[in-house]
C-alpha cells in the first residue's frame, strides 16, 4: 500500500474516493476529506521546505491554520499558480499539483543549508544591519542575492482566469468558528429568533470535536455536533458558511469573511463559480468562539521533520486516519498534551517517552497514559532532537529551579515523531484588530480578549478547554448579550484537570547562548538565543524585538510562535508575560487572496466608463478617445492616413473656415432654482449676477475661500429663480457638493436647490462662420445676429426636437451650444451633420478644441491653473466683482498678504522665437540662463500648441510678474542644451478684437 | 559606540554572541537638558543626532511614549524620493536625499537605502502634463528625474499591464533613478544608537503631558513618569499626535490627523525591482528584500489617532494594484495596518518656530515624512542650534497659512509619496 | 468601516455612502472683508483636531445628500450622536 502511514480504519475521510495529487514531481494517492498535509504524511512525505534563513529541512508541524512550514507552491497552469499555500488547510482534490517553495538546487539538497551550518554563527539576529555596508556602492549587489534568498512562492506569470465577487450581509449575530462553543452560540441565538451567520474556516463544522473522542449526550461528540448542524441548517434565520474564513474584524461590527468556493474543487473555478466571496458582514454582535492553537514547546533542533504539535498529531490520527510514525515521544507542559500519545498508542505505534515538565502531574490524562504503561517521565524535558532530515531520537534531561535549568546528565530515546505541548494560545486575533490588547491571564497561561474590545467570546478563546465550560459559557453569553434564555447544555463528563505549567522554552544543559539552534518562529529562522541576544543589545519594547527578529512576521503571523517569544524576551529581561505584552495583531487573521479583496472591480469594471448619447457615431467614425475624469472623450477624428497633427490642424482650420461640430455633453450641469437663486450665484461667483436678464448667460469664475481659481464655466438666466449652471468636465461632482454645502451649512436662508442635469442634456456645439447657416436649416427660431446675439440663449426646436440654444463660444468663432434631451442627441447630432454637409461640417475632438481656445486665450481650469492661482494672476480681474455688496466666496482669500504682493507668477501668452518650435507643456521658464543649477525658476508653460490659423506655434504661461513684462523675453533651457527663447505677449493670439464671436 | 564590521561579526560569533554591547543606554532622565526633542520617531532621532554632531550640543534627551520609531517610522512604506515639484519643497527633500546616499556608513548601520529608482505613473494627459511639469523643474534643480513613455515604462516594469486595453492605460511616467527605498527601523535604530554614543539620552516609555511655559517662553516638559524635565529649547516631532502637543502649548496647528493605511502580500520570489506609484488610480508598490509587496493606500477621509482605517481604502488599492499587475490577483495579503498622518493642507511640512519662544515643531509631513527623515532631522537640528530657521527650512514656517505663501505640492503630489 | 447614521434618512447606513468633511460648526466670519490675515487663516485652516470627541460635518453625498454633524472619538471612532445642521451636540467638550 503507498500510503504506509495510514490507519487501517478511522478517520473522517472517504475511503471510497481516491485522490491523485502531485508533490515535487511525483504522483500520490490520497483520499477525499485529506488535507494536503494529510495526505503527505500518510504518504511518508514530510520533507516541505527549506528555512528562509539557514535553508534547515522543514516538515508539517500542525494541521491547521497556525502551520509555520508546510508552505507550498499550488498550480497545475502558469496562470492557476497560488504562492504559499497552507497544506494543512488546502484540500486534496484530483490533479493537485504541488511544489516546495524552497531549497535549491532542490529540497533535498539545499545550499544554502551548507551557509547554514558554516556561516550560521555568522549570522546572528540582525546580522544584516551591522554589515554589507563596505563598500557602499556594494550594496546594490548584496541586495540583489539577498532579494534572491528570500521570498517564499512565486508569483503567476498569467492572468487569474478566476473571478471573485463580494456580498454584503446583515444579522444579529456572526459567530465566528463551528466548534462546541460556536454550535452553542449559533442555537442560543437562532431560537431567539435572531438573525445568525455561523462561519467557520475548516471544510467542515466541529472545531475540536472533529478529532475528539469525548462524548456528548452520552454519543461521541461529532453526532451531538451534527444534529446541532441540522437543527441550523434547517432554520430560514440562519446562514452557515463553511470554509469561510473571518479575516478581519473592524470598527462598528463590520467584519470581513472569506469564503473559498472551489479551490478544494479544482486549480480553477468551474465554469459559473466564483473562486472566493468576500462576506462584508455588518453585525449587531460579533461572538468568537475561534477556540485555542495548542503552543510547541522549544528545544534544541525542534524544526527537524517529525517534530509536531500535540494536538496536531492527535488530529492527524482521529481526523485523517494518519499517524505520522511508529515511535512517538511527547513532552508536555499540561494534561493535554498526554492526549496525543494515548491516540498513538491506541493507534498501535509505540510511544517511547512522555516528558512532563511537571514534577508531581496527578490529572486524568495522566492516569489514562500511566494505564495504558507509557513511560513516563516528570520533571524531564525534550532539550535535543537527533536525526539529520528527519527525527531518529531525542534528547531527554531532568529539569531543575522550578524548569529554570536543566541537569547535565542527559538521556537519548528512540523515536521518529516528536510532539509537545507548551500549553494553548487562544485564537484572539480579532479581539485585537481594533487595538484592544489582549490580556494575559495566568491561571490558563494565555492571552484572552481584552474586555473592552466589543466582541463576545467563549470556548477556548476564553482560555476554557473543558466541553462543560465551554457549552454552558457558550449559550449564557449569547442569552446576556440578547437579553433571551439560554439553551439546556448537554451532558458531559467533567474530567480532573492539573493546573499547566508555564513551561516555554525548555532550558538546556548548556545554556541557550551555547544549545543546538531552538527555533521559535520557524518561517523566519527565529530562535531563542536571538531574541535573547536582541534584548542583551537592548531591544527591550516587545515591539523591538519582533522588529528586530522578524518574530512573528511571517505569513502564519506567529500563530505558534509570538507567546513562546514573549515568555523568552520576559525572561531575558526579567519581566512578567503580563507586563511584556504582545505585539498588535492585524488583519488578515490568514491570508486573503488580492483578488477576493478586489471582487468585481477590475478590468472593465474598475472604474465606470461615461459616453455621450453620440458615441456610437464618434466610433462609427473613426474617433480616438481622450479619459477625462470617467468620462471617454473624442479626442480628435483622424481621416485615412492622417496623423493626430494632421487631424488637429484640418479639425481647427475647419471651425475658423466654415463649421466645425464638437460634442460638449460631458460639461458638468447643474440646475439652480429658488427664490434664493440669484444671491447664491453672486456669492459662489466671483463676478455679479444681480443683473442677469432672464435669456442671457455670463461667464463666471469659482473659487475656493483661498480665493484660488477652481472652476470655470457659463451660467444661462432661464427663470427669474432659475439657472443652469456649466462647470468643467472633471469639476462636476465636486462643484454640485460645493454648492450644496454652502447652501446647507452657511447659508441655509438663502432658498436655493440644486440638481446635477449633466446627463439629462446631450450638448452639440456647433462654430464656425457657417455655424448659423447650418443652425437655420435644423430650427426655424430666427438665428440672425439681430434677433440671436452673442451670450443670449433660447428655447428651440432643433431637428423636432425641443431643447435650449446657447450663443456662446469657446473657439472665438460664432458658435451655438444647443442642448437637447439626452435621449435625442444622436439624433441631433446625426441632423446637425447632414445639415452641415454642403458646409463640410467638421468634427472635432478635444485636442482641436484645445487649440481654438488657446487661440483666443481662453483657460481651461486645472490645466492652465493649479490651485495656487487666482483671477488677478490669469489677468481676469475684469472677471471679479470687488464692489458687490455680499464678501464673495474668495474674496477675502485672494488679499491676504502673499497674494497681492508684486512679482506673482501670472498667465500670459508666450511666443517663441523660432516660431515654428513648439514648446513643450510643463517647460520650465527662466530669466538668467547663465545662472548655475539649481537655476532659479520663473515660471512654466501651461499650454502649448501648433495654430494652424496663426500658422506659428502659440504658449501659454504662467511667468512672474508676466503682465507686466511684456514683450520682455523668458528663456526655457531643454534638456539636449538648447535654450528656447520666447516673447511674453497677449495670450490672445487670433483674432484680438473679438469681432468673429459676434458676427 | 561598539563599530560594526565583518571582523567583529566573527569574533562575537567566537564568543557565541554573548558580548555585543547594548544598541543604545537606558538613562534615568536627567533634571536639565539643552534640547529636549518630543517624540523619538526617525525625525526626532535625526534631529538629536545632528544636533550632536554637527553642532557639539550632547545635553540632549529624546523622550518617546513608546518605543523608538514606533510610530509612522515603522509603519509607512519606506518610498524615498526627491522629485518634487516646488523648489521649496524639492531642495529640502533633494537635502535629505543626498544624507540618504551616504548614510549607512555615517552611522555605521546598515539602513539598506536602495537606490531601485521610483516611477510616478501618468494616466491621462493632464496626468503627463503635471508629469512633465514636475521633471523639468526637477532637472533644472539639479534632480535626476525624466519623462518615460509607455515602452519607457514597461521596460522597467515587464510585469505591469502596459497595455492600452486597461481602463486607464498607462501614459508614461516620471522616473527618479536615484529614489527607492530604505528599512524603516533600521533608520530609527541607526539614529538612535549613534545619537546614543555621542552622549544623546534615549528616554522611552515616557509621555508628555504638558509644555512648561514661563514668560511666553518653554522651560521644559511634564511627564507621566518621570515629572518635569527642564529644557533650554524643546523640539516636538510628534507626527499624528502634533496637534496635542500645540494644544499644551496654548496654540493651534493648522493640521488634520488621518489614519493612512497599507499592507503587505505574503512574501514572493522577486518579480517587481522598483517602486511602482499611480496618482491617478490610487495605489503604490514595492517589493521588500524579504519578498513581500508592500502597497500603500490613500488617506481616509476623516479625522483618526485610531491607527486604522476604513476597509474600502483596502480595497480601492488593491483593485489599482491588481488593475496595473493583472497578475498579482493570487497573490495573497498577509497584514494590513495603519499610521496617524498629520496633512498639511498644502501636503508640505512645517518648520518652524512657534508662538512659545524657544519651542520649534517639526510636522505636517503628511503621507511622505519618511524620505526626509536625514533632511528634516538635519535642518531642524540646525534650527535648534542657531535659534534660526534652516534657509531650506524657512519656507515651512506656520506663518505661511496666516499670510497666503503656501508650498501647494498637491497638483503634484496628490495622494500619493 | 464606520456605520453612521444619517438623521435625515433616519437609518444606519455605510461609510462608503458619506464623505468625511472635516470639523464641524466653523463658522465664516461675518465681516470677512475687515478681518486679519491672521484671522482668515485661522478660519481657513487652522482646527482643533482633538484625540478625543470631534464634532465633525459629514455629507450622505450617496444618499439624501444632506449635511450633517456627527460627534465621533478619534482613538475609539465610536460615534456618540449624529444631529442636523443648525442643532447642537449634547456630548463632547463644546456640547
Amino acid at each position: 500500500m503507498s500510503q504506509k502511514f495510514r490507519l487501517t480504519d478511522g478517520g473522517r475521510i472517504d475511503r471510497d474516493q481516491p485522490v491523485r495529487f502531485t508533490y515535487r514531481g511525483k504522483r500520490y494517492k490520497g483520499f477525499k476529506g485529506d488535507t494536503l498535509a494529510s495526505a503527505m504524511l500518510a504518504n511518508g512525505q514530510n520533507l516541505v521546505g527549506r528555512s528562509f534563513k539557514y535553508g534547515r529541512p522543514r516538515g508539517i508541524m500542525a494541521a491547521g491554520a497556525d502551520e509555520p512550514n508546510a508552505i507550498l507552491q499550488l498550480g497545475a497552469t502558469e496562470a492557476t499558480q497560488v504562492p504559499n499555500v497552507r497544506a494543512t488547510q488546502q484540500e486534496v482534490f484530483e490533479g493537485l499539483v504541488s511544489d516546495p517553495v524552497a531549497g535549491w538546487p532542490s529540497v533535498d539538497f539545499d545550499l544554502k543549508s551548507i551557509a547554514g551550518t558554516l556561516g550560521g554563527k555568522l549570522m546572528p539576529v540582525g546580522f544584516y544591519y551591522k554589515t554589507f555596508m563596505w563598500p557602499a556602492k556594494l550594496w546594490m549587489t548584496y541586495e540583489k542575492f539577498i532579494r534572491k534568498a528570500a521570498g517564499l512562492g512565486r508569483s503567476p506569470l498569467e492572468n487569474d482566469p478566476d473571478q471573485y465577487d463580494k456580498m454584503n450581509q446583515y444579522c444579529d449575530l456572526l459567530v465566528v468558528g463551528a466548534g462546541p462553543a460556536g454550535l452553542m452560540a449559533a442555537l442560543t441565538a437562532a431560537k431567539a429568533g435572531r438573525r445568525v451567520i455561523l462561519a467557520d474556516e475548516q471544510a467542515e463544522m466541529g472545531g475540536s470535536l472533529l478529532s475528539s473522542d469525548q462524548q456528548i449526550d452520552g454519543q461521541p461528540a461529532m453526532q451531538w455536533a451534527e444534529s446541532v448542524l441540522a437543527d441550523l441548517s434547517a432554520m430560514a434565520n440562519v446562514t452557515l458558511l463553511p470554509r469561510a474564513t473571518a479575516t478581519g474584524y473592524h470598527d462598528h461590527n463590520f467584519v470581513t469573511v472569506v469564503e473559498r468556493r472551489t479551490e478544494h474543487l479544482a486549480d480553477q473555478a468551474p465554469k459559473g463559480q466564483v473562486r472566493n466571496r468576500l462576506h462584508r458582514v455588518r453585525a449587531g454582535q460579533v461572538m468568537l468562539c475561534t477556540g485555542a492553537h495548542e503552543r510547541p514547546l522549544v528545544y534544541g533542533n525542534n524544526d527537524l521533520p517529525g517534530c509536531m504539535v500535540a494536538g496536531a498529531v492527535s488530529t492527524y490520527i482521529h481526523r485523517y486516519a494518519v499517524r505520522p510514525g511508529q515511535v512517538l515521544a511527547l513532552c508536555t507542559a499540561n494534561d493535554y498534551g498526554y492526549q496525543a500519545a494515548i491516540d498513538w498508542h491506541r493507534a498501535g505505534g509505540q510511544v517511547s517517552v512522555i516528558c512532563d515538565t511537571r514534577d508531581n502531574p496527578t490529572g486524568e490524562l495522566f492516569q489514562q497514559a500511566k494505564a495504558l504503561g507509557i513511560s513516563i517521565k516528570t520533571g524531564h524535558g525534550i532539550v535535543d532532537v537527533i536525526g539529520s532530515k528527519s527525527v531518529r531520537g531525542v534528547v531527554i534531561a531532568e529539569l531543575a529551579d522550578q524548569g529554570r535549568r536543566a541537569r547535565p546528565r542527559t538521556e537519548n530515546v528512540v523515536a521518529d515523531c516528536v510532539a509537545t505541548s507548551g500549553g494553548f494560545s487562544p485564537v484572539v486575533h480579532l479581539s485585537a484588530h481594533l487595538g484592544q490588547k489582549p490580556i494575559w491571564n495566568p491561571d490558563v497561561l494565555g492571552f484572552v480578549p481584552n474586555p473592552d474590545c466589543g466582541l463576545l467570546s467563549a470556548g477556548g478563546v476564553q482560555g476554557h478547554y473543558e466541553l462543560d465550560a465551554v457549552l454552558s459559557g457558550a449559550t449564557q453569553a449569547v442569552a446576556a448579550a440578547f437579553d433571551c434564555s439560554p439553551i439546556a447544555v448537554p451532558a458531559v463528563a467533567t474530567r480532573h484537570i492539573d493546573a499547566p505549567m508555564g513551561m516555554f522554552l525548555i532550558p538546556h544543559p548548556a545554556g541557550t547562548s551555547q544549545a543546538p539552534k531552538q527555533f521559535v518562529d520557524y518561517q523566519n529562522d527565529v530562535t531563542a538565543s536571538g531574541i535573547q541576544l536582541a534584548c542583551r543589545e537592548g531591544f527591550e519594547s516587545i515591539e523591538h524585538v519582533k522588529r528586530y527578529t522578524a518574530l512573528g512576521f511571517g505569513t502564519d503571523q506567529g500563530k505558534l510562535s509570538n507567546i513562546n517569544g514573549v515568555a523568552i524576551a520576559a525572561q531575558a529581561q526579567g519581566k512578567s508575560i503580563a507586563d511584556t505584552g504582545t505585539t498588535m495583531f492585524r488583519p488578515n487573521y490568514t491570508p486573503v487572496a488580492f483578488g477576493a479583496v478586489v471582487g468585481r472591480d477590475v478590468g472593465e469594471l474598475f472604474d465606470p466608463k461615461r459616453y455621450t448619447a453620440m458615441q456610437p457615431w464618434h466610433q462609427a467614425n473613426g474617433a480616438a478617445f481622450e479619459d477625462v475624469g470617467q468620462w471617454k472623450r473624442p479626442w480628435y477624428f483622424p481621416k485615412a492616413g492622417e496623423s493626430m497633427h494632421d487631424a488637429v490642424n484640418r479639425e481647427a482650420k475647419a471651425v475658423r473656415t466654415s463649421v466645425g461640430i464638437l460634442d460638449a455633453s460631458t460639461l458638468g450641469k447643474i440646475d439652480v432654482q429658488g427664490p434664493g437663486a440669484r444671491e447664491f450665484m453672486n456669492r459662489v461667483y466671483t463676478n455679479g449676477w444681480a443683473k442677469l436678464d432672464v435669456g442671457k448667460c455670463r461667464y463666471g469664475l469659482m473659487c475656493g475661500e483661498d480665493g484660488m481659481l477652481f472652476d470655470d464655466g457659463v451660467t444661462a438666466c432661464l427663470g427669474d429663480n432659475h439657472f443652469l449652471m456649466t462647470t468643467t468636465t472633471g469639476g462636476a461632482a465636486r462643484v454640485y457638493e460645493w454648492l450644496e454645502l454652502w447652501a446647507q451649512t452657511e447659508w441655509p436662508d438663502l432658498e436655493v436647490y440644486f440638481n446635477t442635469v449633466t446627463d439629462h442634456w446631450a450638448t452639440c456645439t456647433i462654430s464656425g462662420p457657417n455655424a448659423r447657416k447650418v443652425l437655420e436649416k435644423v430650427t426655424d427660431l430666427d438665428v440672425s445676429n439681430e434677433h440671436f446675439k452673442f451670450m443670449d440663449w433660447k428655447a428651440a426646436e432643433v431637428a423636432g426636437v425641443p431643447g435650449r440654444i446657447f450663443r456662446i463660444s469657446f473657439t472665438g468663432e460664432t458658435s451655438f451650444e444647443i442642448n437637447v434631451p439626452a435621449h435625442y442627441g444622436l439624433h441631433v447630432w446625426q441632423a446637425l451633420i447632414d445639415a452641415g454637409q454642403e458646409y463640410d461640417i467638421t468634427p472635432y475632438g478635444t485636442e482641436t478644441m484645445h487649440v481654438l481656445r488657446a487661440e483666443k486665450g481662453f483657460i481651461i481650469a486645472g490645466q492652465d491653473t493649479d490651485g495656487s492661482v487666482h483671477p488677478y494672476d490669469l489677468g481676469m480681474g475684469w472677471a471679479v466683482g470687488m464692489k458687490k455688496p455680499f464678501s464673495f466666496i474668495g474674496k477675502r482669500g485672494m488679499q491676504r498678504q502673499d497674494c497681492v504682493r508684486e512679482n506673482r507668477k501670472q498667465l500670459v501668452g508666450l511666443k517663441t522665437k523660432d516660431p515654428k518650435f513648439v514648446l513643450e507643456e510643463g517647460a520650465q521658464a527662466v530669466f538668467d540662463t547663465q545662472a548655475q543649477i539649481p537655476m532659479p525658476m520663473v515660471g512654466h508653460v501651461t499650454s502649448s500648441y501648433w495654430s494652424p490659423n496663426c500658422e506659428r506655434s502659440i504658449a501659454m504661461g504662467v511667468i512672474k510678474g508676466g503682465l507686466t513684462r511684456m514683450g520682455e523675453s523668458v528663456f526655457f533651457p531643454q534638456k539636449d542644451g538648447r535654450v528656447i527663447e520666447a516673447e511674453i505677449c497677449s495670450p490672445v493670439f487670433f483674432d484680438p478684437e473679438g469681432e468673429r464671436q459676434n458676427g | 559606540m561598539q563599530r560594526y564590521s565583518g571582523f567583529g561579526l566573527v569574533k562575537h560569533a567566537l564568543d557565541h554572541h554573548e558580548n555585543w554591547q547594548r544598541i543604545w543606554r537606558n538613562p534615568k532622565p536627567k533634571d536639565h537638558y539643552d534640547v529636549i526633542i518630543v517624540g523619538g520617531g526617525g525625525h526626532g532621532l535625526a534631529t538629536a543626532y545632528y544636533l550632536a554632531k554637527e553642532h557639539g550640543i550632547t545635553n540632549v534627551a529624546v523622550i518617546e511614549k513608546g518605543f523608538l520609531g514606533g510610530g509612522n517610522t515603522g509603519r509607512n512604506t519606506t518610498i524615498v524620493r526627491s522629485n518634487y515639484l516646488w523648489d521649496e519643497a524639492a531642495h529640502l527633500y533633494e537635502h535629505a536625499m543626498k544624507l540618504w546616499e551616504g548614510l549607512s556608513q555615517d552611522l555605521n548601520y546598515n539602513v539598506m537605502f536602495s537606490q531601485r529608482g521610483v516611477l510616478n505613473l501618468g494616466h491621462n494627459l493632464q496626468d503627463m502634463r503635471d508629469i512633465q511639469r514636475r521633471v523639468n523643474a526637477n532637472r533644472l534643480n539639479g534632480i535626476d528625474s525624466e519623462v518615460l513613455d509607455t515602452q519607457g515604462v514597461q521596460e522597467i516594469v515587464p510585469h505591469m499591464d502596459c497595455s492600452p486595453n486597461t481602463r486607464y492605460p498607462v501614459l508614461g511616467a516620471s522616473w527618479q533613478p536615484r529614489a527607492g527605498v530604505a528599512r524603516h527601523d533600521a533608520v530609527a535604530w541607526g539614529f538612535a544608537r549613534a545619537a546614543d554614543a555621542m552622549g544623546v539620552d534615549l528616554i522611552q516609555q515616557t509621555e508628555v503631558v504638558d509644555l512648561i511655559v514661563e514668560d511666553g517662553g518653554i522651560v521644559g516638559v511634564e511627564t507621566k513618569q518621570h515629572g518635569t524635565i527642564k529644557a533650554g529649547k524643546v523640539g516636538c516631532v510628534v507626527a499624528g499626535n502634533s496637534g496635542v502637543l500645540a494644544k499644551m502649548g496654548g496654540f493651534r496647528l493648522p493640521l488634520e490627523s488621518h489614519p493612512l493605511q497599507a499592507l503587505v502580500s505574503e512574501p514572493i520570489k522577486p518579480i517587481l525591482d522598483t517602486v511602482v506609484m499611480s496618482n491617478a488610480v490610487h495605489g503604490y508598490v514595492s517589493q521588500s528584500d524579504k519578498g513581500d509587496l508592500v502597497i500603500g493606500a490613500g488617506i481616509d477621509g476623516y479625522n483618526g489617532y485610531g491607527q486604522r482605517g476604513s476597509y474600502p481604502t483596502i480595497e480601492h488599492t488593491l483593485q489599482a494594484i491588481v488593475e496595473l499587475f493583472p497578475i498579482f490577483s493570487r497573490v495573497r495579503m498577509n497584514r494590513q495596518w495603519g499610521g496617524i498622518v498629520d496633512t498639511c493642507p498644502d501636503a508640505c511640512p512645517i518648520l518652524s518656530k512657534t508662538p512659545v519662544e524657544n519651542l520649534f515643531f517639526n510636522c505636517g509631513w503628511g503621507t511622505g515624512g519618511f524620505k526626509a527623515t536625514p533632511g528634516s532631522g538635519h535642518v531642524f537640528a540646525a534650527s535648534l542650534a542657531k535659534g534660526e530657521m534652516h534657509p531650506l527650512a524657512a519656507p515651512f514656517s506656520i506663518d505661511r497659512f496666516h499670510t497666503g505663501a503656501l508650498v501647494d505640492e498637491h497638483g503634484a503630489a496628490g495622494v500619493a509619496h | 468601516m464606520l456605520h453612521i447614521y444619517c438623521p435625515y434618512c433616519e437609518e444606519h447606513r455605510e461609510e462608503e455612502e458619506f464623505h468625511a468633511k472635516g470639523e464641524a460648526h466653523i463658522a465664516r466670519p461675518a465681516d470677512p472683508d475687515n478681518t486679519t490675515d491672521t484671522e482668515w487663516g485661522d478660519y481657513l485652516y487652522f482646527r482643533k483636531n482633538p484625540r478625543g470627541l470631534h464634532h465633525e460635518m459629514w455629507v450622505h453625498a450617496l444618499g439624501c445628500r444632506k449635511f450633517f454633524n456627527v460627534t465621533r472619538h478619534t482613538v475609539t471612532y465610536e460615534i456618540l450622536e449624529t444631529y442636523k445642521m443648525g442643532e447642537q451636540p449634547t456630548q463632547g467638550a463644546d456640547a
